[in-house]
Formats: C-alpha cells, sequence, structure tokens
C-alpha cells in the first residue's frame, strides 16, 4: 500500500477532505478570534495591529501557504467526489428519498458553491489589497504611522466596504451558508477520520453544532457592526 | 381486528431485460386485504397478469420473514417501504391506504445492474465479501465456543454488525450508491471479534479495494443508508470502518 493508493481509494479521498476541512476550521477559528478585535471600540487600532502582526510575522505567513492549499485541496476534491458520486447512478428515482437525512448534508456542494463564490468576493475585498496593493493597478490601502511602524488601515476599509448594504446582505447570506456548512461538515470530517466512539460523537456533534452557529453569528455580526455604526 | 379491502394503483417500473429501455406501468390491483404483505399484493397482481396472458412482475423473495436479504424493492421514495427497521416482505398492506397509487421501483445503482423489472444484480456484494468478509481458520475439530472469551458488549457489537442481510437498501438510499454500510457491517463484525483479529488490516484494505472496482461511491455520511436499514445498521459501524482503513493504510507495507 502506496502513500497515493492509501489517498485515492474512496476512503482516503474523503480523509483528505476531513484533514483539510479541520484545517480549514481551526483556520476559522483564529480568523473570527482576530476579527473580533474590531469590537475594542479604539477607532480599530487592535485590529490593525493584528492585522499587522499576521501580515509581517513569519509564522502565520507559511501558515497562509498552507492555508491556500488546503482550500485549494478542499474545493477540487469536493468537485470531484461530487461528480464521481453522481456518476454513480445513471437512472434516478422518480420519487427520491429525502427523509433519511438532512437536506443540508445532502447539499454540502451547493453550500461550498456559494462560499467558494463567497470567498471570491471576499479576497477580492480584503486579501488583494492589503497583500498586492499598489501592483500594477490594484488599489492600495490607505496607511498610518504609529511609533515608527507603517500599519495598513484595513479597519478603514471594512468601513468603507459595508456601508454598501448589497454587500452586507452577502456577507450575511455567506455565513448563512457557512453555517449549514459546518453544521454537517464538523461532525462529518470526525466520524471520516474515524471517530466511532459513542461518547466522543455526541460531544463531537453537539461542539460543531455549536460552532455552526457560534462562529457564522461571529462572522456575519462584523458587517451588521459597521453598517449600523455599532463600532466607531 | 376489523378486516378491509382497498383497491389500489401500483406504478411499477417494467423492463424487458438489462439492455433494454424501461418504463412505468399503472396496474389497477382489487380487493386487496390489508392482512396481506406486500410481496403477497404483488403475488395477485401477478397471477392476474398471467391469466391474463401478460408477463409476471419479476421480483426477487426468498425467505419472505426478514431475514434472507434477497427483497428489495424501492417503494414511494424508500427502500423497503414506508415502515422502520422493516424489509418489504414483512411490510404489510395496512400502511397504505385505499386508492392509494404505490409507486415501485428497483434498487438504482450502476453497480446494481437491472436484471428484469424490479431485480437488479446484486452479486457486487458477493464479490466484496470474497475479498475479505471472512477468517481463515484451520481444518480439523471444531473449538470449543467457550475458549476465546468475549467481553459482552463487544459480542453484543459484533451481532448488531452481523445483523446485516446484504439486501442493498444501503447502496439504494444513498445520493452516492456507497456502499459503505454494507462493507463496514461486514469489516466491524469481525474486527470486533478476536477470530478477525490477525486478519483485520489486509481485510479491510482488500474489501475497500474491491469496493471501489466494483463501482459504488464513497459515503458523505448523509445518514440515509442508516435510517432506512431494515436490520438498524449504525452508521458508526462506518467511522469504525474508516478508523479500520486509516489504522491499516498507514501501517501496512
Amino acid at each position: 500500500m502506496t502513500f497515493k493508493q492509501m489517498f485515492t481509494s474512496s476512503v482516503g479521498k474523503k480523509l483528505v477532505m476531513a484533514f483539510t476541512g479541520i484545517f480549514l476550521i481551526l483556520f476559522l477559528v483564529v480568523h473570527a478570534g482576530l476579527n473580533a478585535c474590531i469590537w475594542a471600540m479604539d477607532g480599530g487600532l487592535m485590529f490593525n495591529k493584528a492585522g499587522h502582526f499576521m501580515g509581517s510575522f513569519v509564522v502565520p505567513r507559511v501558515l497562509e501557504i498552507g492555508l491556500f492549499v488546503g482550500i485549494f485541496l478542499h474545493i477540487i476534491q469536493g468537485y470531484m467526489l461530487t461528480l464521481e458520486n453522481r456518476s454513480k447512478r445513471s437512472v434516478g428515482y422518480a420519487v427520491n428519498y429525502s427523509k433519511g437525512s438532512k437536506w443540508y448534508s445532502r447539499s454540502m456542494a451547493i453550500l461550498g458553491t456559494l462560499l467558494l463564490m463567497f470567498l471570491v468576493m471576499h479576497i477580492y475585498h480584503f486579501w488583494t489589497p492589503s497583500r498586492l496593493g499598489g501592483m500594477g493597478n490594484i488599489k492600495a490601502l490607505d496607511t498610518f504611522v504609529l511609533n515608527g511602524v507603517e500599519y495598513h488601515n484595513l479597519y478603514g476599509e471594512m468601513q468603507l466596504i459595508f456601508e454598501n448594504p448589497l454587500v452586507v446582505i452577502l456577507y450575511v447570506l455567506a455565513c448563512g451558508s457557512l453555517a449549514y456548512h459546518l453544521a454537517h461538515g464538523f461532525q462529518s470530517a470526525f466520524k471520516t477520520i474515524g471517530v466511532h466512539n459513542k461518547r466522543y460523537h455526541t460531544l463531537i456533534s453537539v461542539i460543531g453544532y455549536g460552532f455552526a452557529i457560534i462562529i457564522p453569528l461571529t462572522f456575519a455580526m462584523m458587517p451588521i457592526s459597521f453598517y449600523f455604526k455599532w463600532v466607531n | 381486528m376489523s378486516h378491509t379491502t382497498m383497491n389500489l394503483k401500483v406504478k411499477v417500473w417494467r423492463q424487458r431485460n438489462a439492455t433494454a429501455a424501461g418504463a412505468f406501468v399503472t396496474y389497477d390491483v382489487a380487493g386487496i386485504s390489508d392482512e396481506m404483505s406486500f410481496l403477497e399484493m404483488l403475488d395477485v397482481l401477478n397471477e392476474r397478469l398471467i391469466t391474463e396472458g401478460g408477463e409476471p412482475i419479476a421480483f426477487d423473495h426468498d425467505c419472505r420473514e426478514g431475514i434472507c436479504g434477497m427483497c428489495s424493492l424501492y417503494i414511494n421514495g424508500k427502500p423497503h417501504g414506508p415502515w422502520q427497521a422493516n424489509t418489504t416482505c414483512q411490510l404489510h398492506m395496512r400502511a397504505f391506504k385505499d386508492g392509494e397509487t404505490i409507486v415501485i421501483e428497483p434498487w438504482r445503482a450502476n453497480s446494481f445492474p437491472i436484471v428484469k423489472d424490479l431485480t437488479v444484480d446484486r452479486s457486487a456484494f458477493d464479490r466484496i465479501i470474497q475479498a475479505g468478509g471472512y477468517i481463515s481458520v484451520n481444518t480439523g475439530n471444531a473449538v470449543d465456543g467457550n475458549s476465546l472469551p468475549i467481553e459482552k458488549a463487544k459480542a453484543d457489537d459484533a451481532f448488531a454488525a452481523a445483523m446485516c442481510i446484504g439486501c442493498g437498501a444501503c447502496v439504494a438510499a444513498c445520493k452516492n450508491s456507497s456502499a459503505m454500510l454494507f462493507l463496514s457491517a461486514k469489516v466491524s463484525h469481525l474486527a470486533l471479534l478476536p477470530q478477525g483479529d490477525s486478519e483485520r488490516k489486509i481485510r479491510v484494505l482488500s474489501m475497500v479495494a474491491q469496493m471501489d472496482k466494483e463501482g459504488f461511491g464513497s459515503c458523505t455520511n448523509t445518514g440515509a443508508c442508516e435510517a432506512t436499514c431494515p436490520k438498524e445498521i449504525s452508521i458508526a459501524n462506518i467511522a469504525r470502518l474508516n478508523k479500520e482503513y486509516l489504522g491499516a493504510s498507514l501501517t501496512a507495507e
């Protein structure tokens, strides 16, 4: 058994989905935690400092490469598995069996596609100007200098972008997709890596549903907070 | 208990052979007792079709007591019909109302090709079992049953997994046509017992490889299989199979 055989069997492909999924779940914790600095009520200073740390320190930069690899693998593998699984039943049923499973567990590819569409918009809004601003005709972020260190004003960029109600609505809808994607994905990932002990599985399910509510809700509150000027 | 009769419409998938194009045909079935089993209702219909010089509807059945795994049928959008933890042969006509239209389809999965009408070829399951769903035992005298002590909880779990009758309802219910509940029941049953321990790694790897070769889909943990399984095989077995696979594939040479 080679590693290639290990990860290309039907179970192995799911292992790739599960491991990358859990990695992305961990990323969401970091992302939500850092972004929560917007609620420090200090005009965004703490948030901009956190952003500066993430952008200039070597560890998060290396992890960022891992993040892109993880997202990429999760997306490609997800689509390949969906297409492959669909090809296994050429003639469908006249009456579909929908009672035995939750709609969102059957709709991971659609929820994931909505998240991918959101991701493109989100990267364009924040990551591109922050990392690639000034290159070619990509808009650069405003900067400010504090104690001789130059900071990007990402907070100001958030204020600007979330003035648009349509953007706020799209972000909140994306958080809804994320919630349902996580509601199935969180506990499914642990099943795929082999957690079958009932005690742990119950614990993971409870944590999973809690995570699927708390994290998307935290993210959704960010554009809402800016739009309604709850933060200054 | 009062005895009632009902008149039904039965919409059945008819297909002459494996390669012919199939279509739904609707039959009126009159005077069906609510105490009949579902297969007896089909028998009544078939008797009539034969009398009228038509071709009877082909469907699989054998023991008609819910233990052999031969009966199938996807009834009104659920494998084995509306009742929980039940096979089609043990489904009774009291589950339906007078005047109702019942839609009967064969298991749909490319790995279960249709032989005729509602009969599908489930030999892919046999080949998965042949790939490792057994233990190798030297011939000779039968070993005393009590020579290997097995704790009660494990014996119960192994037995619950061994309850699988291999009917294929899990594949029929799964949106991915995955055979993982079936496979996991077989792998769990033997992995939980000392008799199955020595071959556990090669077993899970060979059986997963055979399942993939047969063209079943992968598991996305939706739980449709567990919800429809006539023997209520737990989806926790799939997680155990995944653990067996991960362990075996990491440590195998």
